[in-house]
């Protein structure tokens, strides 16, 4: 078990994932979803569909809308750029479309380059009219998820839920 | 060489109501528009590349239906992973098919890498297709109007279009919101 201040926020993230009939899970794989991703490719109920490109994860979920099926795109804040034309389609079509980032090039970050698109992301999305909902506190994320989700379905927009650095602890690389 | 706009056609030509057919942008859903205007046609205008990873998640969501893509060289040389990531998730229900007229068409018609020494039945086996063809001749085209019918089983056609300056036939609505409802009525029904 994963935990940020004593809660386990990637359980909650996926009990909230479970509650919304999230079928499909895409995501290009990150380190700071990994816990998530776990619990989503044991779920029976559940299908992990691992990407080449996280811009195939927009129009893979417009698509499985379009058939009646619910599905959220999970990736890192670098992967956000890959995916700024590809938003055109949800946008275009107000297609509901979540996804959860996982934040690199805020705080704490050790790698320079993961600034220049970590410190993007939140312009590039609200660039392209996705509503973004920023988490930095465990207690915070559960009802936050729900929020987007239910924003993002309810009113078929797309909405973002950026998990910043310093819930999911800065990464420390270390020579050897 | 086929000319692509008989060619989808004959393909859809009396299609059965199961079959959910999309377009990749430009010459390829002015060709499925001219084909008939049907509520389970989703023609992209825009989002190049999107179109495969599009047909994949209306593929996995709605199993009981087929779903055929139709796509240009361009859009699919610009999504080329996705082939990768159908042909591991290798969906039964879906068929993916590339009209090739080796050029991008709505630019002016500048080359694309399939004019050159791309192969994309070979990139298709590459990633994973257990079944893929080349198609040039109108006597394969009833092949695959049956594979895109009734086989169970992905399947990845490649095929081969004369680049041609035809009038462009517009989809019902360039409205997105319209036309996604529209479909997704059909899709879900």
């Amino acid at each position: 078990m994963a935990t940020t201040q004593g809660i386990d926020w990637h359980a909650d993230i996926f009990s909230v994932l479970v509650g919304q009939n999230i079928s499909i899970v895409t995501h290009v794989p990150d380190a700071g979803h990994g816990p998530l991703l776990k619990m989503c490719d044991e779920a029976p109920g559940i299908k992990l569909v691992t990407l080449t490109s996280e811009q195939d994860g927009v129009g893979l979920l417009c698509g499985a809308w379009a058939g009646g099926t619910k599905g959220v795109l999970l990736m890192q804040s670098s992967g956000v750029g890959n995916t700024v034309n590809a938003l055109s389609l949800p946008a275009s079509c107000r297609i509901p479309l979540l996804t959860i980032v996982s934040m690199r090039g805020e705080w704490g970050e050790f790698v320079p380059w993961q600034i220049p698109m970590g410190q993007g992301t939140p312009g590039v999305l609200e660039a392209m009219g996705v509503r973004i909902f920023r988490i930095n506190e465990a207690h915070e994320v559960g009802a936050t998820v729900e929020a987007a989700a239910n924003l993002a379905f309810n009113t078929r927009q797309s909405a973002a839920v950026l998990l910043s650095q310093k819930l999911i602890g800065a990464k420390q690389f270390k020579e050897g | 060489m086929l000319k692509r706009r008989p060619s989808i056609k004959y393909l859809l030509e009396d299609r059965p109501s199961d079959l959910l057919a999309v377009s990749g942008l430009g010459s390829c859903t002015w060709d499925l528009s001219a084909a008939g205007n049907v509520p389970g046609n989703f023609c992209f205008i825009g989002a190049m590349g999107q179109a495969a990873p599009f047909s994949l998640g209306l593929a996995l969501a709605q199993p009981q239906k087929r779903i055929v893509l139709f796509t240009g060289d361009g859009d699919i040389l610009m999504s080329l992973g996705m082939l990768t990531t159908i042909a591991n998730l290798a969906p039964a229900n879906l068929c993916v098919v590339v009209l090739d007229n080796e050029v991008y068409g709505e630019t002016g018609g500048q080359p694309t890498a399939t004019a050159g020494c791309t192969d994309l039945v070979s990139m298709a086996r590459g990633a994973g297709f257990s079944s893929a063809s080349e198609v040039s001749r109108e006597s394969e085209l009833q092949e695959l109007r049956d594979i895109i019918r009734n086989r169970n089983a992905l399947h990845f056609s490649n095929v081969k279009v004369l680049s041609e300056a035809l009038p462009l036939v517009f989809p019902f609505s360039f409205d997105g919101v319209t036309s996604i409802n529209r479909f997704r009525d059909a899709a879900v029904a």
